[in-house]
């Protein structure tokens, strides 16, 4: 009762709104943009039946995204504390429902059709982990790093959703997650002792389970982390979007003017491969830029960790920040041929309905840390 | 205390976030190194790749394996078809290119560009066929005059050849477009739309065995299409070859006895369940289907009154008539209602309620025992001994026997036949069994079909002392280099519920078929071979599926077809044959020759397989073993 008298007096804290993160408001706005105008390009520019819709149903995602976000930021994150298992068990039960009732596309389940629209619970579980995660350490982190036992309860946390993933199958995602855990692991530090033992394990691990693997299996790993061995595959999405960007040169080929993205010889173009759409359109002007307002939006996430005097909001706005940083990191790597052919969307400018969802719940919880940052128990 | 231990940690955590703060800032220069390398270094060379959209995907398609008969001796092969495509976006202008090609191609320009006038699915930049197959003189033209041609290519498809026109077409099969839903399926993960996938036979049930890998090319082309650098290439992996348990000499043998006749023949060897002849007539030309068949032939193909697109071999569905007496003598012998020196009378008839059954024979055959009985397929014999043991035992012992069901041979649409019971009859016409309905069915007539090769599996399961081997048609299968992926072993799929003794006096019956003073297949008699067989004639009416016959083909389709099922020889029988020859009245007549004829030349040469299957006798003690009675 009276918490919700507390939360009701903070709504109109003056503080709170003076503290309210405009920049961050205006960056997820100016990536938001550009990514509704790439997707305007790579779904109309040369097609001779332009698929308008995709673009409309982009705005319409960043606007229930902009509610949530909103809704994410109105109560206090210390809030998540109490609900972190509650939000974690049931993004575990989606995936559940994934593997039992899920669409398949592809080859693969990881849709849930809600009504008319679909969800990924792979995207949504990562906000959860983070959340639990944070949760977890803020509790048992320690300057001298965490010992073998405390471990085990966060590693079992990540592998339950890292297998119910690797069964849709989506390697990619799965991978995602363990870095996100592990990044956040290493924030709050492991103990030298325990470091090393992990090491050692997977050192050892690592040709056991290779052995173990049949000759298929292997194969998709290698193509995995090497997509020039499957030519007629990878390799050929990796080529044609290394040309596409390439051929962007200095200063593109301006909005609209793209040609690798007409008549399919980008796969995806509207959700993994946007970045060759812009790439080749703006150039390595523009890709620079947009490279550096990512970058922009990733130290500000840090920063607002940095501004943070709360264990549990510094963990869990770095551990959001790292989410981004990764998928930011992976995307442009894959596409500009550095990373295995994954499919991990590009933050705020890919299409796909779950993805800007759990980008914008992600900004919510930031911006909720960041306004919060002064205040005191 | 607290709130210092807390302040200190914060302050810690803020060396981490620095510590991170620089990883990221690295990660970030790599990317935009990245993006200076491809769009500042490499810009021009991307920039030219990307003028022509010259980096194209083909496909490699791999050989399908071949197909040969138990000796080795080629059957199915593929031919190279030269296919002319076009890359719309590189023949420019159409038109005159088009026109350029019909002088050399001798083709009317009108029907090349008759391919072209689909607005749908047509891509400017992947190559569309214009004409398949065509002759080596115009690819040579063609080869020569590629300045010319822009936008043109020439790409070789290996098609499929048949090599023994209409023998074992049945069998073998033949491909067909892959169509919507095989392509939705699993059967098919590799398939595109287009490709050719079996549709029929072997080709089909082994389809996952022929087909191979298709690999595919990375290559670059320049401005009028042609293939200036192949960047990276996966082979295509060929299929595999596959040795069917054919003997295409006794096949081509068996074809050509059917020669004008609809019916079907099937021989097996009884101790392994190897299917060496498997014969339909009318047969079909699998070529006919290879550059797609006209609808004109299909239709012709499916309308014809004798069939040629069924498999009777596995799918004609027959009555059996009076060799399924030898169900029926296994029958009451095994169930007690007669020993092998019970005898009834025959006067020629039997009255039956207030009905009358005739035995073919009108003078009747006086007093006979069960051998004598099956010498002479002696009606009345059976109707006694069908009588005694009611619908539901002699059904229990037909079923037990094979019939009735499929044999899981693999080729698709095997039919199952009918073996009916009184519950079957209550339930299927809601009018229940008439006890004088068990007589007909005792002397094969009446509800009771069979297939032919179901008959076979059954008369090689007398002549191997019970022992019913699953009847296969693959031998083994090879990768294209010869490395064996599959080799089939016998499989016992059931024992006869029969002694040893029930079955010698069966064997010693229809030993007298062919070598009694009074058998009814006494043509059968081969010097120098032992024969043992059972002729039927069954009559036509009652036929599951309640087929109208036009009026011309009345008269002939009401001639009863004629059965012949027979093993040789007597002692260590190799082989196991049985013949049905549609509307061919008696099977004395029309049947056993072509039996005689196919065991005669099978037994009468040579036999280098013979030895590796060694002595009879100790492979049925240790396939006794296997079966754990």
């Amino acid at each position: 009762m009276q918490n919700s008298e507390h939360e009701t007096n903070l709504m109109i804290d003056r503080r709170l709104v003076q503290c309210f993160d405009w920049g961050m408001l205006g960056l997820t706005l100016l990536l938001a943009g550009v990514g509704v105008l790439t997707i305007y390009s790579a779904v109309t520019a040369g097609l001779p039946v332009p698929e308008r819709m995709v673009y409309i149903k982009q705005l319409v995602w960043f606007g229930v995204g902009f509610f949530l976000m909103i809704v994410t930021f109105l109560f206090d994150y210390k809030k998540l504390d109490q609900w972190a298992f509650a939000i974690y068990a049931g993004s575990i039960l989606l995936l559940v429902c994934v593997l039992i009732f899920g669409k398949h596309i592809g080859g693969a389940r990881r849709w849930l059709a809600l009504g008319p629209i679909s969800v990924q619970p792979s995207e949504m579980v990562k906000i959860a982990l983070i959340i639990i995660l944070s949760r977890q350490y803020a509790k048992t982190a320690t300057k001298k790093g965490l010992t073998l036992r405390e471990l085990i309860l966060p590693i079992l946390l990540t592998a339950v959703p890292f297998v119910l993933i690797v069964k849709q199958p989506d390697l990619g995602t799965a991978l995602l997650l363990v870095l996100i855990a592990g990044s956040i692991t290493l924030f709050v530090k492991i103990e030298r002792k325990s470091l090393l033992c992990i090491m050692g394990t997977g050192l050892i691990s690592v040709p056991l389970v290779w052995s173990l693997l049949k000759g298929y299996q292997k194969q998709r790993i290698l193509t995995f982390l090497d997509p020039e061995r499957d030519p007629l595959g990878a390799g050929y999405h990796i080529i044609q979007s290394k040309i596409a960007i390439g051929s962007g040169m200095i200063t593109g080929k301006g909005f609209l003017k793209g040609t690798q993205n007409t008549l399919s010889f980008l796969p995806e173009q509207h959700t993994d491969f946007i970045f060759s759409v812009f790439a080749e359109e703006w150039g390595f002007v523009g890709s620079a830029v947009l490279i550096l307002i990512l970058l922009v939006f990733i130290v500000w996430g840090l920063n607002i960790a940095y501004g943070c005097r709360d264990p549990f909001g510094i963990i869990l706005a770095f551990g959001i920040t790292t989410l981004i940083f990764w998928q930011v990191f992976i995307n442009i790597g894959m596409v500009m041929g550095l990373m295995p052919v994954v499919g991990i969307p590009l933050p705020f400018i890919s299409y796909g309905g779950s993805s800007i969802i759990t980008m914008m719940l992600g900004v919510g919880l930031l911006m909720n840390v960041s306004m919060r940052r002064f205040q005191l128990e | 205390m607290a709130e210092s231990k807390k302040t200190s940690e914060v302050n810690w955590f803020k060396q981490r976030l620095t510590l991170a703060m620089f990883f990221i800032m690295a990660a970030f220069a790599l990317l935009i190194a990245r993006s200076f390398y491809l769009q500042v270094i490499e810009r021009d060379e991307f920039s030219r790749l990307s003028e022509n959209n010259c980096i194209r995907l083909q496909s490699i398609d791999p050989p399908r394996g071949m197909i040969f008969d138990r000796e080795g001796t080629l059957l199915v092969e593929n031919r190279p078809s030269f296919d002319l495509n076009i890359v719309l976006k590189d023949a420019k202008p159409v038109r005159q290119t088009l026109e350029h090609l019909s002088v050399y191609a001798q083709v009317s320009a009108e029907e090349l560009s008759s391919k072209l006038e689909r607005k749908n699915g047509l891509s400017l930049y992947k190559p569309t066929l214009i004409k398949a197959d065509i002759g080596r003189d115009s690819l040579a033209a063609i080869e020569v005059r590629r300045f010319d041609l822009p936008g043109i290519e020439v790409n070789v498809r290996s098609l499929r050849h048949y090599l023994r026109r209409g023998t074992s077409a049945h069998i073998i099969g033949y491909l067909g477009e892959i169509n919507s839903e095989e392509l939705k399926g699993d059967a098919y993960p590799d398939a595109r739309s287009g490709d050719f996938v079996g549709k029929f036979g072997a080709e089909k049930s082994f389809d996952r065995y022929l087909r191979g890998k298709r690999g595919g090319q990375q290559v670059e082309v320049n401005a009028t299409g042609q293939v200036v650098r192949v960047l990276q290439t996966v082979d295509a992996q060929p299929g595999h070859n596959i040795y069917l348990t054919i003997d295409q000499a006794l096949q081509e043998k068996a074809q050509d006895l059917l020669e004008g006749i609809a019916g079907s023949v099937v021989a097996m060897d009884p101790n392994t369940g190897e299917i060496l002849v498997m014969v339909s007539s009318p047969s079909f030309d699998q070529n006919a289907f290879v550059s797609g068949l006209s609808r004109d032939h299909w239709r012709e193909l499916i309308t014809n009154p004798f069939r040629p697109m069924e498999n009777k071999a596995i799918q004609g569905e027959y009555p059996p008539g009076s060799t399924y007496k030898i169900i029926t003598a296994i029958a009451g012998l095994e169930e007690g209602v007669i020993d092998r020196h019970t005898t009834f009378f025959c006067p020629g008839f039997y009255r039956y309620g207030d009905r009358v059954f005739r035995c073919w024979k009108k003078g009747g055959h006086g007093t006979v025992d069960v051998e004598r009985a099956l010498e002479e397929s002696c009606d009345v014999f059976f109707y006694q001994v069908g009588q005694k043991l009611g619908v539901d035992r002699l059904a229990w012992h037909a079923k037990a026997s094979g019939l009735g069901e499929p044999t899981g041979i693999d080729l698709d649409h095997e039919a199952s036949g009918l073996i009916p019971t009184a519950a079957w009859k209550k339930n299927r016409t809601g009018v229940p069994w008439q006890r004088g309905e068990t007589l007909s069915i005792a002397i094969g007539q009446g509800y009771d079909l069979v297939t032919p090769l179901q008959m076979a599996v059954l008369t090689a399961a007398v002549a191997s002392n019970g022992i019913s081997y699953k009847p296969i048609i693959i031998r083994r299968i090879e990768t294209a280099e010869g490395k064996i992926v599959f080799e089939n072993k016998p499989k016992v799929a059931r024992k006869l519920p029969a002694s040893k003794q029930t079955l010698e006096i069966v064997r010693r019956g229809l030993w007298q078929v062919v070598n009694g003073d009074r058998g009814t297949a006494r043509v059968a008699k081969v010097k120098g071979i032992e024969i043992c067989g059972k002729t039927g004639t069954s009559q036509v009416v009652g036929r599951k599926k309640n087929e109208v016959a036009r009026d011309v083909e009345r008269a002939a389709h009401q001639k009863a077809h004629a059965w012949f099922v027979a093993y040789a020889p007597a002692e260590h029988p190799q082989i196991a044959v049985a013949v049905v020859v549609e509307n061919g009245e008696h099977g004395s007549s029309a049947s056993a020759p072509i039996a005689r004829e196919i065991i005669k030349s099978y037994l009468n040469r040579p036999h280098p397989s013979w030895h590796i299957k060694g002595n009879s006798e100790d492979h049925l003690v240790s396939s006794n073993a296997k079966f754990g009675t």
